[in-house]
């Protein structure tokens, strides 16, 4: 009846994760109390939940993602303080724990921390920055982001029933199939992966179809803002590469469920198989996350500077070429493999030459920060740190690209610091920069500013402290995923990185401290004009928080820095624009498919990691009818009265009145 | 439009012309973008382009999908592990009745497309259920196929080359299966809602389905069974 499910799945010995999920449980139990003693179900039903607006979508991304990056966050805590414990004496995680724990924080940073952040701001920006009203598929939409959180939620109950994976982020079989790892936790791994992936493919497919089919009037593809570029891009890769996780997972799913040979060492089967088929997702999926942060510095480089980007169309080409070049460079991560030299040397060659386009990137940001009237903000102290951390992440990047230096650090700590070197220093610093600066837009107030550079401080040298002995650790020659260690050289090092984490620690309070500090004086930060940062691109012509249907007459671009332009033509000329003639707006129904469908499928994978067949056939066939009644309905859209569409815009012009006298008084402009 | 009835070919060319993108039809050089198809700065594509487009794009995605079974194929080709190699398990006739049966269904598919273009619901529905009885006829012969082999003792448990054989070829019946699936429900939705635009958008996007699903097993045809053939 319940498959290989019983009472021992439950992990009564294990003090941690036990406390741990209990305290989950408990705040969970207290939130829906909450709820539903406020009376706040039918507002979320309504608002958000079932809605398909591309901007609640995104914001509820985003919360995914923050989410899930303190998850993983305790692991890295949990991984560094236990390895700085277990010099010559046991540390405090067993091995077959300590094992899950750096599983968990690589699956989960990755897939249900830095991916749902990244495809929130493509979500939330995309149709605002091209001057339209949602994506191609306001619906499908909404499926995707449930079907990342329902592979984010398997992740988490993989916590209390059961195990996660014990064989790292990325499950290399021989270890990763049934003779070697015959437990629940890798089963686990595949179905919250490959359901969150296709979650993922759904919005890459959306947000291609959304730039390349969606723009507003004037906006030509050399119109538009970086950022929608680089999302372009980014979704390509979605688009191009994600197919392969499905299929590499679908393969390891059968061998370990059907006793199939695609990856095992006996019957013929090729473990070396996964490890190239994997990678050929792995590679791209690291610039799936950073294109977007790319784009996101770009617009903050030209705004704080208050200079148009340096070099578009060059950045527009490089973007590109790391679009193309970064499916060619797979192979460097297992030069060991034995491929010979001939492969190697392309792969080395073809890693390479990707830091050229980054390489065209980083000149440009420097230059638009030349001769420009530079601000240091919040989000502009991000990107420059973003800037020095990330060279030397790509530096260290470039060491590892030529296979002899590669055969001396592969699996090495100094990969460990690479990887993280760039991964924070350009991912996770570009999230952090675009929370700062399109958070007055998601919510109407900014965020406080001494908070948020205490934040980015402590963040910065964290960072430093806590990577810089990895680096030197791994030219010592510590390998990584040690549970326990036997080199008494090492100790410091060690030591020095646990204060790093330290400092990290007091860098992620800071941005808590940060949010409930503007919640709490959101009035005095209110955002009235809707173009807090003196903006350039549409985004900045809405009110903050935009209304749902985002511009009530869709803009005629004439050039590129689309806002920018009407922005100066009306300190020019000393008015707006002319009152236009307003038109009734047909915008799509909210829907309950998506998270039906997430219901769905999250009672499916975890049925299916259990072998509680029954279950799983009924939760398959019920998402079929709910689709099939979902495709029954007759009302796609509703419409919205011009009287609402017309109030709400002269409120907007209202504030943009204001905002031109002031720009006109502060001569902000030239 | 009032019936306009047989023969359909007549719609498909005025659908061609119609086309904004006008697919083989188009000169090479610049030339002016099409207002309505998303092109240059002339503003959002229609509904039916977009959703069109949109499908592409995931059809581009299934292709890779199948592309990395065909290089586990590949790569495991050879490696039959003392057990049966591929020429030992292709039956070229019954593949042969598979494939005409597959691409004929293409055909009728395309029919039933010119009568939706025609609003005959009449013609869209029967030919329609032509295409799902040759889909059908598809998924059965290869079922015996299947069945007939495991009897000899030979299913993916017996070596890597077997492993990568079913796994190409399920997964491309399982992709015919549920279009079985999706044609029953368009038959049930044109027959209730009758042609309104998103019912016809989702017969735009079924043929896509079914036909990249010929091309994909043309591929099959030719690099399991009949390369498999000859060794």
């Amino acid at each position: 009846m319940l498959g290989k499910l019983d009472l021992s799945a439950i992990p009564l010995s294990q003090p941690i994760p036990l406390i741990t999920s209990f305290v989950v449980i408990l705040i969970a139990v207290a939130v829906l109390i909450l709820i539903t003693a406020k009376g706040w179900w039918p507002y979320l039903w309504h608002e958000w939940i079932t809605s398909v607006d591309h901007k609640r979508i995104g914001v509820m991304y985003c919360l995914l993602g923050v989410v899930m990056l303190i998850r993983g966050f305790a692991d890295a805590i949990m991984m560094r303080t236990h390895q700085a414990l277990a010099i010559d004496a046991p540390g405090y995680l067993p091995p077959e724990h300590y094992d899950q724990v750096f599983t968990a924080h690589g699956t989960i940073m990755i897939l249900f921390g830095a991916m749902p952040l990244v495809l929130g701001f493509m979500n939330f920006l995309v149709p605002l920055q091209l001057g339209v009203r949602d994506v191609a598929f306001p619906t499908f939409n909404s499926v995707g982001f449930w079907l990342t959180a329902s592979g984010a939620l398997l992740v988490n109950v993989s916590l209390f029933v059961g195990e996660f994976a014990r064989t790292g982020w990325l499950p290399y079989p021989p270890l990763s199939e049934t003779t070697y790892t015959p437990g629940v936790g890798v089963d686990y791994y595949l179905w919250a992966v490959q359901i969150s992936g296709v979650g993922t493919l759904i919005t890459g497919i959306n947000i291609v179809t959304t730039v390349l089919k969606m723009r507003c009037p004037g906006m030509s593809f050399l119109r538009m803002p970086v950022f929608c570029w680089t999302a372009l891009a980014s979704c390509m890769l979605i688009v191009a590469t994600f197919p392969i996780l499905s299929a590499t997972l679908a393969m390891l799913t059968l061998d370990r469920y059907l006793g199939w040979h695609y990856f095992t060492n006996t019957a013929g089967g090729n473990p070396m198989m996964f490890v190239n088929l994997v990678w050929a997702w792995g590679h791209p999926e690291v610039y799936i996350l950073v294109l977007p942060a790319f784009g996101i510095f770009s617009e903050i480089f030209s705004t704080f500077s208050g200079k148009p980007l340096f070099g578009y169309r060059s950045m527009v080409a490089a973007t590109l070429f790391i679009c193309i070049v970064s499916m060619m460079v797979w192979l460097h991560h297992f030069f060991t493999m034995g491929a010979g030299p001939a492969v190697n040397t392309f792969f080395g060659i073809s890693s390479s030459i990707i830091a050229v386009g980054t390489g065209v990137k980083i000149y440009n940001w420097i230059f638009t920060m030349y001769g420009g009237r530079v601000r240091f903000e919040v989000p502009m102290l991000w990107s420059m740190g973003f800037i020095f951390t990330f060279i030397i992440g790509g530096l260290t990047g470039v060491l590892l690209a030529i296979p002899p230096a590669d055969f001396v650090t592969h699996n090495s700590m100094f990969l460990v610091a690479h990887f993280h070197n760039v991964i924070i220093g350009g991912v996770v610093f570009g999230i952090f920069a675009g929370l700062e600066f399109w958070f007055p837009k998601a919510f109407g107030f900014r965020l406080h500013e001494g908070w948020g550079k205490v934040a980015f401080w402590f963040a910065f040298i964290g960072f430093w402290v806590t990577f810089t002995p990895l680096y030197v650790l791994g030219l010592l020659g510590m390998t990584r995923r040690l549970q326990h260690i036997n080199i008494e050289a090492w100790r410091p090092w060690l030591y020095i990185s646990v204060i790093g984490v330290g400092i990290l620690i007091l860098g992620v309070i800071s941005q808590v401290m940060q949010l409930v500090v503007s919640i709490r004086d959101r009035e005095t930060l209110r955002d009235v004009t809707g173009d807090p940062w003196d903006g350039r691109s549409l985004e900045w012509a809405t009110p903050s928080p935009p209304p749902f249907f985002n511009f009530a007459v869709m803009p005629n671009v004439e050039g590129e820095e689309a806002y920018w332009g009407i922005k100066l033509r009306a300190v020019e000329t000393q008015q707006l624009s002319p009152e236009p003639k307003y038109e009734p707006i047909h915008m799509p129904v909210n829907s309950p498919v998506g998270f039906f469908t997430a219901f769905f499928t999250t009672v499916f994978g975890f049925a299916m990691v259990w072998y509680i067949w029954w279950l799983a056939s009924v939760a398959l066939v019920a998402a079929f009818v709910g689709f099939v009644v979902f495709a029954w309905r007759d009302i796609h859209e509703f419409e919205v009265p011009i009287e609402q569409v017309a109030s709400v815009d002269r409120a907007r012009r209202a504030a943009r009145e204001a905002l031109l006298e002031k720009l006109t008084r502060q001569e902000v402009l030239p | 439009m009032t019936y306009t009835g047989l023969p359909a070919s007549v719609e498909a060319i005025r659908r061609v012309r119609e086309d904004p993108h006008r697919l083989g039809h188009r000169a090479h050089g610049p030339e002016e973008p099409v207002a309505g198809a998303g092109h240059g700065e002339t503003g959002p594509a229609r509904k039916r382009i977009i959703v069109g487009y949109g499908f592409w794009i995931y059809l581009l995605s299934d292709i890779v999908l199948f592309s990395c079974f065909f290089a586990a194929f590949a790569v495991l080709r050879g490696a039959t592990a003392g057990g049966p190699t591929i020429s030992q398990i292709v039956d070229i006739p019954r593949v042969a009745i598979e494939t005409t049966a597959l691409l004929l269904s293409s055909y009728t598919c395309m029919l039933s497309f010119a009568a939706t273009n025609a609003r005959s619901r009449l013609w869209t529905q029967i030919f329609l259920l032509i295409t799902g009885f040759l889909g059908l006829v598809f998924v059965l012969l290869e079922l015996q196929e299947f069945i007939e082999l495991a009897a000899r003792g030979i299913t993916p448990q017996v070596s890597g080359m077997l492993t990568s054989f079913f796994g190409l070829v399920g997964l491309h019946g399982l992709h015919v299966t549920l279009g079985g699936l999706w044609l029953a429900t368009m038959l049930a939705q044109v027959q209730v809602k009758g042609f309104r635009p998103e019912i016809v958008h989702r017969l735009i996007c079924f043929n896509l389905f079914w036909h990249a699903l010929d091309i994909v097993w043309i591929g099959i045809f030719t690099i399991v069974y009949l390369l498999g053939s000859l060794t």
